[in-house]
């Protein structure tokens, strides 16, 4: 018991001293928007309430326990009713709940409140990573896909772990200070969920649904989240990182990212060769397939097929095409014809055609993708 | 030499022998018997599985499972201890104990009790025979979502026909129990007479019949989208992923109370007896428990604050929720009360009921703040959740089930159990229970989420601590194993009312009840 009672105490004791803290690992991440800062004043309230009560009732209890006893020659009172008592503790606790509910409904509304905001960027979740479109605002056009960065040596324990481990990522999102972010959510495959705790925002990302949810962000910094919605095998892979960055920080990443799409964005008629081709796909390959038919092409029988020596990468180039341009329906292949360009998808059919023990020596041309979408 | 046999003596079993004995057995005690060896195993089984997802996060990094198969184990891990252990356990007390309460000579539908049963075995072959079928178990959480379920391996179908035939067991179960309280009473013991924990049953039952066929037609539609080409589930086809939440919630609320009101019903059982003292406030329990399972179906979507409801949705369902705070207090008041100006002694099953209420009630609290729309939206999904309902299960269901199980041992044996080893087990479980499940909330607080095979490194501390305490809980549950073997096998003799406190026809038959009990109906002034 008094151990118990100890970490409560010491829970109240890291909420009020939170100001000071940087970073609690017995409470909630120090929130940086208006409504994690409710929800942080609201939990620690309940909290209060909810240890006064317990220590109100259990110190009756105990008090009883101690006092009462057969062997210190209590004897036993014989009531077994009190009309009135009952009445009484079922009115308190109504009267209290009406008290927590009021502030929590007033956030309720706020959270939901996703009207005028400055950008909008859609949050789409995939088996196992987060693709990013800003979609209306500055920087509307800038799209990109995040992935896990830790290196997998270092989940294996061949290597020191860093120290954000789990919770780094190659692209992160980018966000300006102080501005309304509405992110829309929805999934490709099954549910994700999006979640940031110090921004207090949580929110399903749904396979064929949108919903949306906002921030504002009142501090410059980088703010790390996961995937909450279990999602299959690398659900516990697929972290989030916001940086939020000042205005001109952030008009500069955007023209950055600009620079780079205008860059990369290929010829869609350009005609490769099949060396340029596979390079270009084993890259494709190790960000979209690996973590299903993995790097060696053995996949992970029989949830996830392996590719070198499959009958469809070695047969006809069509239904190759078809499967990883539409998927499959009812299993973890998604259809990647949205997330990938042609010349992305050109160069991984290719790769997976030419890699491993599979040597067809065929080459798929950007065109053909164009053509069989 | 028969003629001298005294007549209470003679009273063992007619029919089969040996095995044939407890396969073709009508009766409820042998039935009772049955099931609670069997949640037992499966208890086990899933306690298992628990250590080593215990294992797997001591440290940070991948060590002992990968992630497909974490996956299969915390999925696993839930059916299995809900549906194999839990819920039989309590159908083994409704089983056992309501006749031997109301004073009825066995359960309404005999045969219809065997059957109850014997589905069980073939439903928990079928979960655990799926870890070794390609592609393992299923991996989809206990909830079974699509359309990650749609996904799954051969796994999964197992799991949903496991689902099915438990289903049918439990309503089977449950009608019985229903038909046996109203129909089956002693003379003059009219429903306010009736003991609290046949009440709890009787509204549990109720329940369950009420949400077993919502469970059965949730994965039921998840089967037809895998292999039949609808599209429940499928917003390509003109369904919706979220519908299957909101059926599967529909019965996973209701769900959660029939895993705690019996328990409710065998602590108010257990206070009075050792505080010598009757029930505080018996009508409010019941009313409370009356309460509490209509308003269980109205709460539901209190799962599912962040899959984007309206406002108006989630603020209907953060008041219902907070609404049930109510009855729930009501009942721990009236259990405080009871024990208030009593005469107490605390031996094992008094222990146990005592923990229960403590323990419990910091689960009740965790849900309250659960309950609050903008915390939860922070809290679901993450280890807080995972705190707050082992508190309620672990702590609320199976230490219920304990003091159940310390208390009517002596009248299922005919002899006293072990005190010493029983406190022993209770002292145990209490502190690694609490080393285990208390530094979760912490976790939760600071943003693990649950359902993950590896962590980041600010959460090794906490994680560490609760593999520790997991491991000194799962090893205190072999002490029960010792204590039962014992009991049965000897110890100091029971006599029939094997508790100075113990009030109730159970305890006016000898110890060890005999094979029939009340041939001749009691009368109950
Ligand atoms: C989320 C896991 C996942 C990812 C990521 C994934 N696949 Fe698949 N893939 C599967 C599964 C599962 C199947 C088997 C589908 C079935 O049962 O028909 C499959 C099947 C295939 C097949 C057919 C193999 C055969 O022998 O039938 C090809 C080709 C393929 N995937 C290519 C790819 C390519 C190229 C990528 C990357 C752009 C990729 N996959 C990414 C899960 C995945
Ligand atoms: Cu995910």
């Amino acid at each position: 018991m008094s151990s118990v009672a100890r970490t409560g105490l010491a829970i109240l004791a890291a909420a009020s001293a939170s100001s000071v803290m940087a970073e609690s690992s017995v409470n909630l991440q120090q929130p940086v928007t208006q409504i994690a800062t409710e929800i942080y004043d609201m939990h620690t309230l309940m909290l209060v309430i909810c240890l006064v009560i317990f220590i109100a009732v259990f110190g009756v209890m105990f008090w009883s326990m101690f006092a009462h006893r057969k062997s210190k020659g209590a004897v036993a009172a014989h009531f077994h009713e009190n009309t009135t008592v009952e009445i009484v503790w079922t009115v308190i606790p109504v009267l209290i709940l009406l008290g927590m509910a009021y502030p929590a409904t007033k956030t309720v509304i706020a959270m939901k409140d996703t009207s005028n905001p400055d950008i909008t960027i859609k949050a789409t979740g995939y088996q196992w990573k987060w693709g990013y479109d800003y979609l209306k605002g500055e920087g509307e056009g800038v799209k990109l896909i995040s992935n896990l960065s830790t290196p997998r040596d270092q989940l294996d324990g061949r290597e020191a772990k860093g120290d954000n481990y789990l919770l780094e990522v190659d692209q992160p999102m980018v966000v300006p200070v102080g501005k309304k972010i509405r992110i829309l959510t929805t999934a490709n495959d099954v549910i994700h969920a999006w979640w940031v705790p110090a921004l207090g925002v949580k929110q399903d990302a749904i396979p064929g649904f949108i919903r949306d949810t906002w921030f504002r962000a009142d501090k410059e910094g980088v703010f790390r989240g996961n995937c909450a919605e279990l999602c299959g095998k690398d659900h516990g892979f697929m972290p989030i990182e916001v940086h939020v960055v000042s205005e001109e920080k952030y008009a500069a990443w955007v023209a950055e990212r600009k620079g780079m799409q205008a860059a990369t964005a290929e010829d869609p008629n350009k005609v490769w060769d099949l060396a340029e081709l596979k390079t270009r796909g084993e890259q494709v390959f190790a960000a979209n397939c690996a973590a299903c038919h993995q790097a060696d092409g053995k996949g992970l029988p029989p949830a996830f097929p392996a590719l070198d020596g499959s009958a469809v990468v070695q047969g006809p180039k069509m239904a190759q095409i078809e499967t990883v341009l539409k998927g499959r329906e009812g299993t973890a292949m998604a259809a990647f014809g949205k997330q990938l360009s042609d010349t992305e998808l050109a160069a991984v059919i290719t790769y997976t055609r030419n890699a491993w023990g599979n040597h067809t020596g065929e080459v798929i041309q950007p065109a053909e993708i164009a053509a069989a979408r | 030499m028969a003629a001298v046999i005294p007549d209470h003596l003679h009273d063992h079993h007619h029919g089969p022998t040996g095995l044939m004995r407890w396969i073709t057995t009508t009766n409820h005690k042998d039935i009772g018997t049955m099931y609670m060896i069997f949640s037992f195993i499966m208890f086990l089984s899933g306690g298992v599985m628990a250590l080593t997802i215990r294992a797997e996060l001591f440290q940070p990094g991948l060590q002992v499972v990968q992630p497909e198969f974490f996956n299969q184990l915390t999925s696993m891990h839930g059916l299995v201890m809900v549906f194999g252990a839990i819920m039989p356990a309590f159908v083994g007390f409704a089983n056992w104990q309501i006749p031997l309460m109301i004073g009825a000579s066995d359960m309404a539908f005999a045969r219809m009790n065997n059957w109850s049963f014997w589905l069980l075995p073939p439903a928990a072959l079928l979960l655990l025979g799926s870890f070794f079928v390609p592609g393992g178990a299923m991996a989809a959480g206990w909830t079974m979502y699509a359309p990650l379920s749609v996904q799954m391996g051969m796994g999964m179908d197992m799991a949903i026909f496991a689902v099915h035939i438990m289903g049918i067991s439990s309503i089977m179960g449950a009608i019985n129990i229903v038909v046996t309280v109203l129909n089956m009473r002693a003379p003059g013991m009219t429903m306010m007479k009736m003991p609290l924990f046949c009440w709890t049953w009787l509204i549990t039952a109720y329940l369950l019949i009420a949400v077993m066929p919502v469970l059965a037609g949730a994965v039921t539609m998840v089967l037809t989208d895998r292999h039949f080409g609808t599209s429940f589930f499928n917003a390509a086809g003109g369904g919706d992923p979220v519908l299957y939440q909101h059926v599967f919630w529909f019965f996973g609320h209701p769900e959660v109370y029939i895993m705690i009101l019996p328990a409710f019903g065998i602590i108010s059982e257990i206070i009075p007896t050792f505080a010598r003292k009757p029930l505080f406030g018996y009508a409010s329990m019941v009313y409370a428990t009356a309460s509490i399972a209509i308003l269980s179906f109205t709460v539901w979507a209190h799962h599912m604050f962040t899959t984007g409801m309206p406002a108006v949705g989630q603020l209907f369902f953060m008041y219902a929720t907070m609404l049930i705070a109510v009855p729930t207090g009501v009942k721990v008041f009236n259990w405080v009360a009871t024990m208030w100006r009593g005469s107490m002694t605390f031996e094992t099953p008094m222990l146990w009921a005592t923990g229960f209420i403590f323990v419990f009630t910091i689960g009740g609290f965790t849900g309250l703040i659960c309950a609050i729309a903008p915390i939860d939206i922070q809290l679901q999904d993450t280890y807080y959740v995972v705190a707050h309902f082992h508190y309620v299960l672990v702590a609320g269901s199976l230490f219920a089930l304990f003091a159940g199980a310390y208390y009517w041992l002596p009248k299922w044996t005919g002899h006293m159990a072990d005190e010493r080893l029983g406190k022993i087990h209770f002292w145990c479980s209490m502190v690694f229970f609490n080393i285990t499940f208390f530094p979760m909330h912490f976790l939760g607080l600071a943003g693990m989420p649950r359902r993950i095979p590896d962590y980041a490194l600010q959460f090794a501390d906490f994680n560490a601590l609760a593999t520790i305490g997991a491991f000194g809980f799962g090893f205190s549950q072999l002490i029960f194993i010792v204590v039962v073997i014992k009991c049965v096998k000897g110890g100091e003799k029971a006599a029939a009312r094997s508790w100075e406190g113990a009030q109730g026809l159970e305890w006016t038959v000898p110890s060890p009840a005999p094979h029939h009990t009340f041939e001749v109906p009691p009368v109950v002034k």
